[in-house]
């Protein structure tokens, strides 16, 4: 098991290496540069354009630049936002805890709607409770995140008054983002969960399980849930980049502090620093994640032994 | 008997369809995602209103008669506005699909069926592409080409080609062990007609339902990044830009965000429910 973390470790870092030069190619490759961007609405003269791009290394060559973007993240130095100049860093430090509780909080709800729906639906399988719960779940996964959090907003908090829009502190302003994030996350747990679990139950550890008279309570999640969190585990990791994705869309919905609202206004001002900066911590952190993801895999299903 | 020899004569065109007409889910989608887009053709007969002139004196009627959907805050006709938007939104839903498909497909056949060093190169490619979230990968292309509706397309176009190429590879691998792959080689055809000719017929299927299920994905991030404000301009009745643009007004006029909510997620609902449909009659191995 210790040589397959290692190796999995090892792996990531080239993995955690291309990401930063793809990051840093998506913005320098692309016809049009930086400056040009910044400069979209402002006009300015040529020679003052050159200044400006010499000023930020842009009339180096691509693999110059790319050796000081990569030397100057080694010293976590991730540049300057284009628009008042602020660490990218800093800007990101500071957001990040918020998208991070967030994306927590959405998950802690689509395992708590997702989970026993599954395990619902695969116990009883093909009976009304299965159809009902599946029927459910393809809503879910079919009604748009940031609606449901504008619905909620115009139920919860303006007809209502039962709970703030937005707000800092505790957990009540989580309650309705979380859940507008969590709900399409929990849709897809739930059918993974009850597809997995389905599978499981027909393996021969099952069987005999049953066979020597356990109680099917014990079964169900002593024996067969186990196996069958697997993959649904996995599907937990992979599900990690979508969430932070979703978790953008619905801070702007919220109006919530996160990096979220940092990123759409920097696409809209072509502000390229900090986009870069917010994807290269988005993806590091997906990578990190499924590193964990596959680390865990071992210590819940005892036959997985690498 | 009769009935036999019918069985034995069925092409397999024929017999997919038999598949499909049985799936309770394709029928539903089919017929689900028939109507919405009938609905959007027909929008100019179905509304006699124009989705973006203003109209003052109407602004934020509520659902009436001469009003179905009401009025949003300049006075425009929230029906003409979601049917009309629909020409707008649905090819959100296609067209990023066909892109990352197309892109996936080819990386995916090149590095399955050279193997050696491009196909880890290209592997390893796919890996570090895996990593970026679609839609943070998506925005960044957005700040560099700029936004619009067809720069959104392009970008979570970009984004999705990773999930192809992995499945298609793997088909691929699969495809060319097999011994009719093996038989086309010994009688002395070529790679690339190999490729073409026999490997990729037999992969198209799991593209395919690839393909279906990502239209669902495609329609709501699409509708999601224009939301943001990173696709269609005002006043363009794309879905999700109308929700952005009544959302101030969502408080009194309950209708600026049901109407154009529920035609996203009844697409999405009906793209789901196609996808599944598909999966479960042509691809059982992949069914939840």
């Amino acid at each position: 098991m210790f040589g397959f973390l290692a190796r999995r470790i090892i792996w990531t870092v080239p993995v955690l290496l291309g990401i930063c030069v793809v990051v840093f190619l998506v913005v320098a490759l692309i016809p049009g540069d930086a400056v040009g961007a910044m400069m979209a609405q402002v006009k300015l003269p040529p020679e003052q354009m050159a200044v400006l791009r010499r000023q930020l290394g842009l009339d180096q060559s691509i693999p110059v630049r790319l050796w000081h973007y990569l030397t100057d993240l080694a010293s976590l130095d991730l540049g300057r936002s284009f628009f008042g100049y602020h660490p990218v860093g800093k800007l990101i430090k500071d957001n990040f805890p918020a998208t991070l509780q967030l994306t927590v909080a959405a998950m802690f709800v689509a395992t708590l709607i997702g989970l026993p729906f599954g395990i619902l639906a695969a116990v009883k399988h093909n009976t009304a409770y299965d159809l009902g719960g599946m029927t459910i779940a393809l809503l879910g996964i079919s009604v748009p995140g940031f609606w449901l959090g504008l619905m909620m907003i115009q139920l919860f908090s303006v007809q209502l008054g039962w709970l703030p829009i937005t707000g800092r502190g505790g957990l009540v302003p989580l309650i309705m983002p979380a859940v507008a994030l969590g709900v399409a996350e929990s849709a897809v747990l739930a059918r993974l969960t009850r597809a997995s679990l389905l599978e499981v139950m027909r393996e021969d550890y099952v069987r005999t399980a049953r066979a020597k008279g356990l109680a099917p309570r014990k079964v169900i999640f002593r024996h067969a849930l186990r196996g069958a969190l697997i993959p649904v585990l996995t599907m937990f990791g992979m599900q990690f980049g979508t969430l932070i994705g979703g978790a953008v869309i619905i801070e702007n919905v919220f109006a919530r502090q996160g990096l979220g609202t940092l990123v759409t206004n920097a696409v809209i001002n072509r502000d390229a620093p900090v986009v870069q900066g917010v994807v290269l911590v988005a993806a590091t952190m997906y990578v990190l994640v499924n590193l964990i993801v596959d680390a865990l895999y071992a210590f819940i299903d005892p036959r997985i032994r690498y | 008997m009769p009935g036999t020899t019918a069985r034995k004569s069925r092409t397999p065109l024929a017999e997919t369809f038999r598949r499909l007409r049985r799936t309770p889910s394709f029928v539903a989608g089919a017929t689900l995602m028939t109507v919405l887009v009938a609905l959007v053709l027909l929008a100019p007969v179905l509304t006699k209103y124009n989705p973006v002139k203003v109209s003052p004196r109407d602004r934020l009627q509520p659902p009436s008669a001469e009003h179905v959907f009401g009025t949003d805050q300049y006075g425009r006709d929230v029906l003409a506005r979601v049917l009309h938007g629909g020409g707008l939104s649905l090819p959100m839903g296609v067209i990023p699909v066909a892109l990352s498909a197309i892109a996936g497909t080819l990386l995916g056949l090149l590095a399955g069926y050279s193997r050696g060093w491009l196909d880890v190169f290209i592997m390893r490619i796919v890996d570090v592409w895996v990593a970026f979230p679609a839609i943070l990968l998506a925005m960044a292309v957005v700040t560099i080409l700029g936004t619009g509706l067809t720069n959104i397309m392009i970008a979570l176009g970009i984004a999705w080609v990773p999930y192809y190429a992995r499945m298609v590879r793997g088909s691929v691998l699969e495809a060319r062990e097999r011994v009719y792959v093996d038989a086309t080689r010994a009688l002395g055809s070529r790679s690339r007609r190999i490729v073409l000719r026999h490997i990729l017929p037999n992969i198209l299927t799991p593209v395919m339902v690839m393909s279906s299920m990502g239209v669902a994905n495609a329609i709501l991030a699409g509708a999601a990044l224009n939301f943001l404000g990173l696709g269609a301009q005002a006043p363009a009745p794309e879905w999700g830009a109308i929700l952005a643009d009544g959302r101030q007004f969502i408080r009194q006029a309950w209708w600026l965000g049901v109407f154009p909510g529920t035609a996203i997620a009844l697409t999405v609902l009906a793209a789901n429910l196609l996808g599944d449909g598909l999966r479960d009659a042509l691809d059982p191995k992949l069914k939840l």
